[in-house]
């Protein structure tokens, strides 16, 4: 699937709930689900440091494409980080550098990236184009 | 004859209070708003609203040495203000009362000007383990630039202060600088006596009040105190504006601490002599329309009465304490016996954002994280709390619905 049709779906299935606590209750289930991050790359250099809670993500390049793989300690914050690595993980630098991020604000949560939630999440999604754009610059030197 | 020991025997009748307040009948998310982030910021009645609007549309002008009819209007409005506050904390004089923008910027003055005239290498300073971090940056920042100690009295697992030590502590310390109110636990500490303490080794206590104010009687020549700071917005007046008290003695031994208009008698370019106190410390044109709101906020809660306003929010304290101990898992960090204010919690292992927001969708506005008191969580092991904090507009229906939101926060989030 690419970036944009991820999207569509999350947004898709945003729409089939009624109150803010089905909404709520998905974002939670997804932060359970998340693998929890290995250890040993719970580090400082992976971490993004919100004021209220914490985000580590790690990201390991893969055949030409970026894998994402991350925890938060809050785990409405870790559902939300889950679908950031949804929607993003598993496609080149070049793709992710370029991808416009809309569904949080179409589910309802632009709140979320505002800078004065400081859950992590703008800095993480930053910190994704960050190493695209790394990635992408390493590959094309000669 | 009229007599000021009356104690106001009226009870504070919480509904008609409300309608005071118009940001309290506003809604979030399609619920009726339950604010509970009074130790952060207050919220401001009509009365304060009213007098601002006034201000500027009948009043604003420059202050002092205005021939001008609006400026002597203006100058009394601001000055009235000053009044007011040495009024309500109990100055002994009107100049005692320096304006500032707010307590950090009051600590910040002391810092400073103090620092410059009595802080020497190998010094101390103490302040207490439960500081917010405006009482303790700037005394870090002084110490560094001195090379002077920071003294920490430290705090048991209750939140309350150790004092078995005090005296040792205070051994060789030039100022003791620490907060009457602890603004992350609710501690009220024993102010009285630690000062009699400190005075005893003739040393000088700044005493951070901002979460005091307005759940204490204030009187700094019962305290006597040397120096006192305060926020107007804590105390339902507007932001922007704070308030530095120091006894007159201390003032006019200190430096200025910011040059420019106001606080000078005579400029020449070879030398400048300063004003009197308080311009001494009030350089700039200063928040006029602050000082006016502040002194109405004031107004406003003197005309509650003060021992109403503190025995609605003893009342609701106790009874926010009893029924959030009905949440099963649910932890104060925070237990000291005498508590004011805010109650800072954890459910089971709920990471404080998740309970934070949980509780916003259902309209109530609560604090989560540190509070800007780090050391205060690290002592706890913990990333911050949840933090309600009640004001005597609070009410125990909405304590109930409070504890109804952490309930069903703990079943999505358990």
């Amino acid at each position: 699937m690419t970036i944009k049709e991820e999207q569509d779906e999350i947004i898709a299935d945003f729409e089939f709930f009624g109150g803010w606590e089905d909404k709520y209750e998905y974002i939670i289930q997804m932060g359970k689900e998340l693998p929890p991050l290995d250890e040993k790359y719970k580090i400082e250099e992976n971490l993004i440091r919100g004021c209220q809670s914490r985000v580590w993500l790690h990201a390991d390049p893969k055949d030409g494409k970026l894998v994402f793989t991350a925890d938060s300690d809050a785990v409405i914050t870790k559902g939300l980080v889950s679908m950031v690595i949804r929607v993003l993980s598993d496609h080149t630098p070049k793709e992710i550098a370029e991808a416009e991020i809309y569904f949080i604000d179409a589910i309802g949560l632009r709140d979320h990236l505002s800078p004065t939630r400081s859950n992590g999440l703008l800095s993480m999604l930053k910190q994704i184009k960050l190493y695209a754009l790394a990635f992408q610059a390493k590959s094309l030197q000669p | 004859m009229e007599t000021s020991t009356i104690v106001n025997p009226a009870k504070l009748d919480i509904e008609r209070v409300r309608k005071d307040f118009p940001i309290l009948q506003t809604s979030v998310y399609g619920h009726p708003l339950v604010y509970m982030d009074n130790a952060a910021t207050t919220q401001k009645p009509w009365a304060v609203l009213k007098a601002m609007e006034e201000y500027y549309t009948d009043i604003n002008s420059n202050v002092h040495r205005g021939v001008h009819y609006l400026s002597q209007r203006a100058t009394d409005a601001y000055e009235g203000g000053r009044g007011k506050v040495a009024e309500f904390i109990h100055a002994k004089h009107a100049h005692e009362i320096i304006f500032t923008r707010g307590t950090t910027e009051g600590i910040n003055l002391i810092a400073s000007s103090f620092g410059k005239k009595f802080i020497k290498e190998g010094d101390s300073i103490l302040i207490t383990a439960m500081e917010h971090h405006s009482n303790i940056v700037p005394w870090q920042m002084l110490c560094e630039e001195r090379k002077a100690i920071l003294k920490v009295i430290p705090i048991n697992e209750d939140g309350e202060l150790i004092l078995d030590e005090l005296d040792a502590l205070l051994n060789g310390v030039k100022l003791l600088s620490m907060n009457w109110i602890s603004n992350a636990l609710g501690t009220v500490n024993p102010v009285e006596k630690i000062i009699a303490a400190a005075h005893r080794q003739g040393i000088p206590v700044l005493l951070d009040a901002a979460q005091a104010v307005q759940h204490m009687d204030v009187d700094v020549q019962a305290l006597d105190v040397d120096f006192l700071a305060f926020s107007s917005h804590k105390i339902y007046g507007p932001t922007g504006i704070g308030i530095l008290y120091g006894k007159e003695e201390w003032l006019n031994q200190l430096p200025p601490y910011q040059g420019g208009g106001e606080m000078i008698k005579t400029v020449t370019f070879e030398r400048t002599t300063y004003n009197d106190l308080p311009y001494k410390f009030e350089a700039g044109t200063p928040d006029m329309a602050g000082a006016v709101g502040l002194g109405a906020a004031l107004d406003y809660f003197q005309g509650l009465g003060i021992h109403a306003v503190q025995d609605a929010e003893k009342e609701l304290m106790e009874y926010a304490t009893e029924a959030m101990q009905s949440v099963e898992g649910l932890r104060f960090i925070g237990k000291a016996r005498n508590r004011a204010g805010v109650l800072s919690f954890l459910v089971g292992d709920i990471h404080p954002f998740d309970m934070g927001e949980i509780l916003d969708q259902q309209g109530i506005a609560v604090r989560t994280g540190h509070h800007c008191a780090q050391p205060v969580m690290d002592r706890y092991c913990i990333p911050g709390t949840v933090r309600a904090s009640l004001s005597f507009y609070n009410t125990a229906a909405e304590v109930d619905r409070l504890v109804t939101g952490i309930r069903k926060a703990v079943s999505l989030l358990g």
